[in-house]
C-alpha cells in the first residue's frame, strides 16, 4: 500500500482531489472511453475533497463529461429528497456543480420495491461500465468501509445491511439527535465489490479514526475491521492527516512520511489548462 | 449534454451566478425554470436524468419572488375608479408599467364610488395571468363604500354607505357582483358587519379593516368572523391609545384565533408613516407586515402639475399635493422604492424587506401555492435586483418581461 500523510484535513482533501483529477486527466476520457469513479458519502471526510474537485472543474482543468460515478451506499427507506439522504448530499455538494451527465451518476435506490434486485442491478451496471478505475472511500471509527459493518464478509457484494449501533449513534446528529429517526438499514457495495476496482483510495482524517487506521494497516486482515481487506489489493493508497496516525508505530509513519512529497506538486505530472493560462499572461 | 426528459420536452432554463430568496434566506443557489414554473433540479437530475438547455448569467443579482401590490388605485394618469370607455386599457397600461418596479401581480383598487360605477367597472377588471403585456391581476380591492364617515379620508362622503337593514344583500347590490373581487375594506363598527364579514369570508373574499373608528373589541370580533387584513395601518383609524389600542392593537392581540395571522398594509414611502411608527409596528408583528403602495393616478408622472379628473395635482419629489396646498393627495411611491425605504427605515434584513412585498401579500391572499415564493412548483414570477434592491429585470412565468436596459 501507499500511505500518504498530510499535516491536516484540508491538505489531505486537496491531495486526494488532486490525485483524482490527475488520474482522470491522464486517462484522457472520451465518448468511447469513460472513466469510472467510485465515490464516498461520509460527510466529514468527503466534503473537503468534493469542494476541491468542484474548484478544479470550475477553473476548467477537470471535466466530468466522460466520467461515470458509482456511490458506495444509500439509506433504506429514507425519501430521496430528504436532506440527509445520500442522493441529496451528492446532488447538492457535487453533481449540481459539475457537468456530469445525469445518466452516468449512479446511486443505489434505498426506496426500490425489490432491494435485492436493486443491489444486483447495481453490480450489473458496474460490470457493464467496465469495472471501476478508481474507488474512493473512507472508513468508520469501527474500521468499516461503506456500510460493511464489523463481521461483513471480505468477499461480499452489493447488498442490504443492518446498521451497527455505533453507526446509528454516530449518524444521530444528522437527524436532530433523535435515534428513532435514523435509518437502521442501508444498501451498500460489498468489500469484494470495492476490491474489484483497479485502484482504491481511502481517506482517513481525525484522531477518532486513528485506532481504525492502526487496525487496518498494522494488524492482520480481519472481518471485524473490514478496511483491512485492502492489504490484499494490488493498488491502494491511504490518505490521512497527522491526527489519524496517532495510533501507528513511529517506524511506520517515518517510513511513509516524505516519500510522496513529489506527488504534492502535480503540475509536473499533469498539464493543466489553468496553469497554461497563467503562463501566457 | 443529452437530455432524456421523460416528463416534458420543454426547454429548461438555469439561472446561475445569483443569490435566491429561499426558506427565508438569501442563498447562493441556481434557479431552474421550465414551462413557467420553478423546477426542482434534484428531481430533474435523478428522475429525468435531465439538465439545462439554457443558462442565464445573473451577474451576482439577488433573485426574489415578484412583488405583489394589494393596494394600488392607478398610476401614469390612469384612475381605476373612473368609469372610462377603456377600463381594460387603463388596467393594462398600469400593469405594463409596474413591471419596472418589480411588481408581477397586483390588485387594482377602487375607492368609494356610487353603485353604477361598480356595476360598470368591476366586470371589466378580470383575473389575468401576468406576461409580457403586464403584471397579473389577482382580483379587485374594493376600498369602501362601507366605511366610517369620520375616517373617510379622501373618499367622497356622498357615496358612503351602511349595511342598513339588509346586511350582505346591501353589499352585493352595491357592488353588483363579487366575481372579480379579491379584497373588501370595510369598517367593522357598522351594524351587521359581522354577518357581512362572515359571508365574504365564506366566499373566499379577503376582508380588511380600515377607514374605521372601531375599538379593539370590535376589531377582534371582526377578525374572529374572518377579517384578516388592516388597510394602511395607522392611517384612517383611531390612533393607538394605551387603554384602547383600537385596530392597531390587533398586532399584539391575544384574541386572534390560533393558526391565523392578521396582516397589515404599510405605505413605506417615508411620508404616510413616520419611520419610528413603522418600526414599532414591524417589531410588534413582523410576520404580518405587507408593503403596499396605495399609489394614485399621479404615480409615475413627472414632477409638476397634472390635471387628473376633477383635481389638479402638483408633484414635488415623492409628495403629491392638491395643487396650491400642502394637503397630501395620495402616494406616488413605487413598490421598489417602498421596499428600499422599508429596508433602510426598519433596519430589517434584506430577506424581511423582500418577503414583506412578496411572501406576506401571497399569504394574505392564500395563494402561496402559486405566488410569493421561489418554491418548486410555483409560478416563475421573480425579480433580479442589485444589492441595493434596485430592479434589474422582471420575469413572469420564466420569461423576461422587463429589463433595465429597455
Amino acid at each position: 500500500m501507499r500511505l500518504v500523510i498530510l499535516d491536516e484535513y484540508d491538505l489531505a482533501s486537496e491531495w486526494a482531489a488532486k490525485y483524482i483529477r490527475n488520474r482522470i486527466i491522464q486517462f484522457q476520457p472520451g465518448p468511447q472511453k469513460y472513466f469510472t469513479l467510485g465515490l464516498p458519502t461520509g460527510k466529514k471526510h468527503s466534503l473537503g475533497c468534493y469542494k476541491k474537485l468542484i474548484e478544479y472543474h470550475k477553473s476548467g482543468d477537470l471535466s466530468f463529461k466522460y466520467v461515470k460515478t458509482f456511490n458506495m451506499d444509500e439509506y433504506v427507506g429514507l425519501p430521496r429528497d430528504h436532506p440527509e439522504s445520500y442522493h441529496s448530499y451528492m446532488f447538492n455538494n457535487f453533481f449540481k456543480h459539475t457537468d456530469i451527465d445525469p445518466a452516468n451518476a449512479h446511486i443505489l435506490d434505498g426506496n426500490a420495491t425489490d432491494l435485492e434486485a436493486e443491489c444486483e442491478a447495481f453490480e450489473e451496471k458496474i460490470s457493464k461500465a467496465g469495472g471501476i478505475d478508481l474507488f474512493v472511500g473512507g472508513i468508520g471509527p469501527d474500521g468499516h468501509i461503506a456500510f460493511n459493518e464489523p463481521g461483513s464478509s471480505l468477499v461480499s457484494r452489493t447488498r442490504v445491511k443492518t446498521l451497527a449501533k455505533d453507526t446509528i449513534v454516530a449518524n444521530a446528529r444528522f437527524f436532530g439527535n433523535d435515534l428513532s429517526k435514523v435509518p437502521t438499514m442501508a444498501l451498500t457495495v460489498g468489500v469484494g465489490t470495492v476490491m474489484d476496482a483497479r485502484e482504491v483510495m481511502i481517506l482517513i482524517t481525525g484522531a477518532h479514526k486513528a485506532f481504525a487506521l492502526y487496525k487496518a494497516i498494522e494488524e492482520g486482515v480481519n472481518h471485524m475491521w473490514t478496511v483491512s481487506a485492502f492489504q490484499q489489493h494490488p493498488r491502494t493508497i491511504f490518505v490521512c492527516d497527522e491526527d489519524a496516525t496517532l495510533e501507528l508505530r513511529v517506524k511506520t509513519v517515518k517510513y511513509f512520511k516524505g516519500r510522496f512529497t513529489f506527488f504534492l506538486d502535480n503540475t509536473t505530472i499533469c498539464k493543466l489548462s489553468s496553469s497554461a493560462r497563467k503562463q501566457t499572461r | 449534454m443529452p437530455s432524456n426528459k421523460s416528463v416534458s420536452d420543454a426547454p429548461i432554463t438555469q439561472f446561475v451566478n445569483c443569490k435566491i430568496l429561499k426558506d427565508h434566506k438569501l442563498q447562493k443557489e441556481d434557479l431552474w425554470v421550465r414551462e413557467g414554473v420553478i423546477l426542482n433540479p434534484e428531481k430533474l437530475f435523478f428522475d429525468e436524468k435531465g439538465s439545462a438547455d439554457i443558462q442565464v448569467d445573473c451577474q451576482g443579482s439577488i433573485i426574489a419572488p415578484g412583488f405583489i401590490d394589494v393596494q394600488i388605485n392607478g398610476g401614469y394618469g390612469i384612475d381605476f375608479s373612473l368609469a372610462t370607455d377603456d377600463v381594460k386599457g387603463g388596467v393594462t397600461l398600469v400593469a405594463k408599467k409596474v413591471l419596472e418596479h418589480g411588481v408581477t401581480s397586483f390588485c387594482p383598487t377602487l375607492v368609494t364610488s356610487p353603485p353604477d360605477i361598480y356595476h360598470k367597472v368591476l366586470p371589466k377588471i378580470q383575473f389575468t395571468e401576468g406576461g409580457p403585456t403586464g403584471a397579473g391581476v389577482l382580483g379587485v380591492h374594493l376600498e369602501g363604500p362601507f366605511i366610517s364617515q369620520e375616517k373617510k379620508g379622501a373618499h367622497p362622503e356622498q357615496h358612503l354607505r351602511s349595511f342598513q337593514t339588509r346586511g350582505f344583500q346591501e353589499l352585493l347590490e352595491t357592488y353588483g357582483s363579487l366575481e372579480n373581487v379579491a379584497i373588501v375594506t370595510l369598517a367593522p363598527e357598522l351594524p351587521q358587519s359581522s354577518e357581512v364579514i362572515d359571508e365574504l369570508t365564506r366566499r373566499h373574499v379577503t376582508v380588511s379593516l380600515g377607514h374605521s373608528v372601531a375599538n379593539l373589541s370590535q376589531a377582534e370580533l371582526a377578525v374572529q368572523n374572518g377579517a384578516s387584513f388592516i388597510t394602511h395601518l395607522f392611517n384612517a383609524m383611531l390612533p393607538f391609545h394605551h387603554r384602547d389600542p383600537g385596530i392597531v392593537g390587533l398586532l399584539t392581540s391575544d384574541k386572534i384565533p390560533s393558526g391565523r395571522t392578521v396582516f397589515y398594509g404599510m405605505i413605506a414611502d417615508g411620508i404616510h408613516t413616520n419611520p419610528a411608527a413603522l418600526r414599532i409596528a414591524h417589531r410588534a408583528h413582523a410576520k404580518g407586515l405587507v408593503l403596499v403602495t396605495d399609489a394614485i393616478t399621479a404615480m409615475g408622472l413627472p414632477p409638476g402639475r397634472h390635471t387628473l379628473g376633477q383635481q389638479v395635482i402638483e408633484i414635488d419629489g415623492l409628495n403629491a399635493y392638491v395643487a396650491g396646498t400642502k394637503t397630501l393627495s395620495g402616494s406616488i411611491a413605487t413598490m421598489d422604492m417602498c421596499v428600499r425605504h422599508f429596508l433602510q427605515a426598519a433596519g430589517c434584513t434584506v430577506e424581511a424587506a423582500l418577503e414583506a412585498a412578496s411572501l406576506h401579500p401571497a399569504q394574505l391572499l392564500g395563494i402561496t401555492n402559486r405566488k410569493g415564493t421561489l418554491q418548486y412548483g410555483t409560478d416563475a414570477d421573480f425579480v433580479l435586483l442589485d444589492d441595493q434592491l434596485n430592479v434589474r429585470a422582471t420575469y413572469i412565468a420564466g420569461k423576461q418581461v422587463w429589463n433595465k436596459r429597455f
